[in-house]
């Protein structure tokens, strides 16, 4: 094989799985590089597993590597060396396999489950002078004041010490003998260490299904808000699937962020499997440590279409490993509301706090009670 | 093995040597990672033998295995080095009563006090700081547990090989060590450190990969034994629990079965040891309510159909 053979190669699969919608660094094309130098060209699985390993960061990334590569793997195999066309466009197409996204989040389409329209009569929402009935701009301006929310999770003792103010607890004696070097050897003064604090993880669980759409913008923006603002969030949407959407809402720039969530985000407005996407939840982040000591937000009117006793039984799982679980259900507020709807019931016993979420004021409430 | 192996071949026969069964994707992984001396990141289920990867690479290559365990709120002072502050203070004591404190002698009181005597060396400080023998592997456990500043020090670490000990020197990897690095994915770890390793993830073994572990593992438990247990736990697997054997599970109870005596499985025993594979009452329950002797069954077929 040629001299720069593999760097050429190398340079051109890259190409293909950045059109296939990877993000494929500089610095890693030069690693894939070196690899296909250890592996050799001369057969497939070498090839295809020295990508993997320099290529591919995330297990959900395997299938579109996977799609891509064989397509390469065509292309470069009967001629040997060509280049393939970096033109794989129709890869794109073929990641996107879930139900059909909604073309821009800010135009409200009409639900087309009868279900839900008949649940949220526009008149009942209009009396309540909520999100629902905000404009475009009044959304924007809400955004600001959401900005200024502090969220703060409550406190949990951590392990790591820090210094104490007070003669009291564990000896630093880091600081005690560099004190006493100061004094010629002599320790006068002994100092102590404690154990600190540390903000608890604070989780938001977004239901973007029909149901909530009148809400779903303004929450966005203020899950955006609680990400954007602080470390230790993690955000994520419940629909007919489960997405996580901290890594696109973390840019500070609002518009940017919610646009990079509403790309991400496939189903929105689509029916609601909240036991199920829950279910996804504490299987895939949750009990694996991600909900464990953390405050948990569920933004959601509980409006449930799958079975109930799946919802009650992962709630269930969810509060034996988070610290609180907060429901902020929009629909709380309405006059002679009682959570009817099976999914809420169902949820309910686990619930450590039940608020309203459908105002700015009311998400003021919601940040008091996430820090408590 | 100066300049690595030679071929992905070599690394799956010496990791099977040395009892560990690596699919052709792992053995790549491993293979890569020891000819370009790059970190090896390892993720997977808890359970689908992600430690052990490193443990028998310090049996085929005899480097000493350096494990770093890591939690939250873990800092420099457990990872790369401490002052020993307790023998400071005793030596600073003794120096006094010599009246070796006053004036001048001070400056050479403190160069005294931090020398290399006076440094407790932590795990990644003594796998660069290593001197002689084969290169040792660095075991960094669960690197999702640490917060992310620690992963970002980490990369600072993996990038050059080398610490630097404000008060004494900075300490240089003669040989880079060879690099295991383990998470569970209870969040995700930064990109930065992900670029700089090799990337694999571990899945579950495939039916025949799984009877030959636990017949490499457990060499007690008998041919027709282990392709049952095999079965099953795959069936186990496809069932949707909270938390799937991993590996371990299935060499587990293939051990206690064959404690037991049994060269068969049936209802019985696998009601009697469910609690070996299954570690969730839920799960359990949802495998009583299957049906124990459905399992039984299909592992019976899955093992005639393809022993």
């Amino acid at each position: 094989m040629a001299e720069g053979e593999p760097t050429r190669i190398a340079v051109a699969f890259a190409r293909v799985l950045r059109g296939a919608g990877l993000r494929v660094p500089l610095d890693s094309v030069v690693t894939f590089t070196d690899a296909l130098g250890a592996v050799g060209l001369a057969e497939r699985d070498p090839v295809y597993w020295a990508g993997r390993a320099t290529l591919v960061r995330r297990p959900e990334d395997v299938a579109i590597y996977d799609r891509a590569f064989a397509v390469f793997w065509e292309q470069v195999r009967p001629l040997g060396t060509t280049l393939p066309e970096p033109e794989p466009l129709h890869i794109t197409i073929a990641v996107d396999d879930g139900p059909e996204g909604s073309d821009d989040d800010a135009t409200a389409e009409p639900s087309d489950d009868p279900t839900i329209t008949l649940r949220w009569s526009r008149s009942e929402v209009l009396r309540h002078r909520d999100f629902a009935a905000y404009s475009s701009d009044e959304l924007h301006e809400a955004q600001q004041l959401m900005a200024d929310l502090r969220l703060a999770g409550s406190l949990r003792p951590s392990r790591r010490m820090i210094r104490s103010r007070r003669p009291r607890g564990r000896l630093d004696l880091r600081r005690t003998v560099r004190h006493a070097l100061r004094a010629e050897g002599e320790a006068i003064r002994t100092l102590h260490l404690e154990q600190g604090d540390r903000p608890r993880r604070l989780i938001l669980l977004l239901d973007i299904s029909g149901s909530m759409e009148p809400y779903a913008r303004a929450l966005l923006r203020f899950v955006h808000a609680a990400v954007a603002g602080r470390q230790k969030v993690e955000a994520f949407a419940i629909g007919t699937r489960l997405t996580r959407m901290t890594r696109e809402l973390s840019s500070r720039d609002p518009d940017v962020a919610l646009a990079k969530a509403s790309d991400r985000v496939l189903d929105w407005s689509g029916g609601t499997r909240l036991g199920e996407g829950l279910k996804r939840f504490n299987d895939e982040w949750g009990i694996r440590g991600l909900a464990r000591g953390a405050v948990v937000v569920v933004l959601s009117d509980g409006w449930d279409r799958g079975d109930p006793a799946v919802l009650g039984e992962q709630m269930a799982r969810l509060s034996r490993v988070a610290h609180r679980i907060v429901w902020v259900n929009p629909l709380k507020v309405t006059p002679g509301y009682a959570p009817l709807a099976r999914g809420m019931a169902a949820a309910l016993p686990y619930v450590d706090a039940f608020v309203e979420g459908h105002s700015l004021a009311a998400l003021q409430e919601l940040a008091e009670e996430i820090s408590r | 093995m100066p300049n690595g192996p030679s071929s992905v071949n070599e690394v799956s026969a010496a990791l099977a040597h040395h009892g560990y069964l690596p699919d052709e994707g792992l053995a790549t992984a491993v293979y890569l990672a020891l000819r370009l001396h790059r970190p090896l990141l390892l993720e997977g289920e808890a359970g689908v033998g992600k430690t052990e990867v490193a443990k028998v690479l310090s049996r085929w290559t005899g480097g000493e295995l350096i494990r770093l365990q890591c939690y939250e709120g873990i800092d420099a002072s457990q990872a790369v080095y401490e002052w020993d502050y307790s023998r400071q203070l005793l030596h600073l004591r003794a120096a006094e009563a010599a009246g070796a404190t006053i004036g001048a002698a001070t400056e050479t009181l403190e160069d005294e006090l931090y020398s290399e005597r006076f440094l407790v060396k932590r795990p990644l400080l003594q796998a660069i700081d290593h001197r002689e023998g084969p290169p040792p592997i660095l075991l960094i456990d669960e690197v999702d547990r640490a917060d992310d500043e620690f992963e970002a020090f980490l990369l600072e670490v993996l990038s050059d090989y080398q610490v630097t000990v404000p008060e004494l020197r900075t300490f240089t990897a003669l040989v880079p060590p060879v690099v295991v690095i383990t998470s569970n994915r209870t969040r995700d770890v930064h990109d930065a450190l992900k670029r700089r390793c090799l990337y694999h993830w571990v899945e579950h073994p495939d039916f025949e990969r799984e009877v030959a572990i636990v017949r490499l593992r457990a060499p007690e438990v008998a041919d027709g034994l282990a392709r049952q247990v095999a079965a099953a736990v795959q069936e186990l697997r496809g069932m949707g629990l909270y938390k799937p054997p991993g590996v371990a599970e299935t060499i587990d109870w293939a051990t206690s079965l064959a404690m037991l005596g049994r060269n068969d499985l049936s209802e019985a025993t696998v009601s009697a040891t469910l609690g070996s594979v299954l570690k969730y009452r839920e799960d359990q329950e949802r495998v009583r309510q299957i049906g124990i002797g459905e399992l039984v069954r299909h592992a019976f077929e899955r093992t005639t159909a393809v022993g």
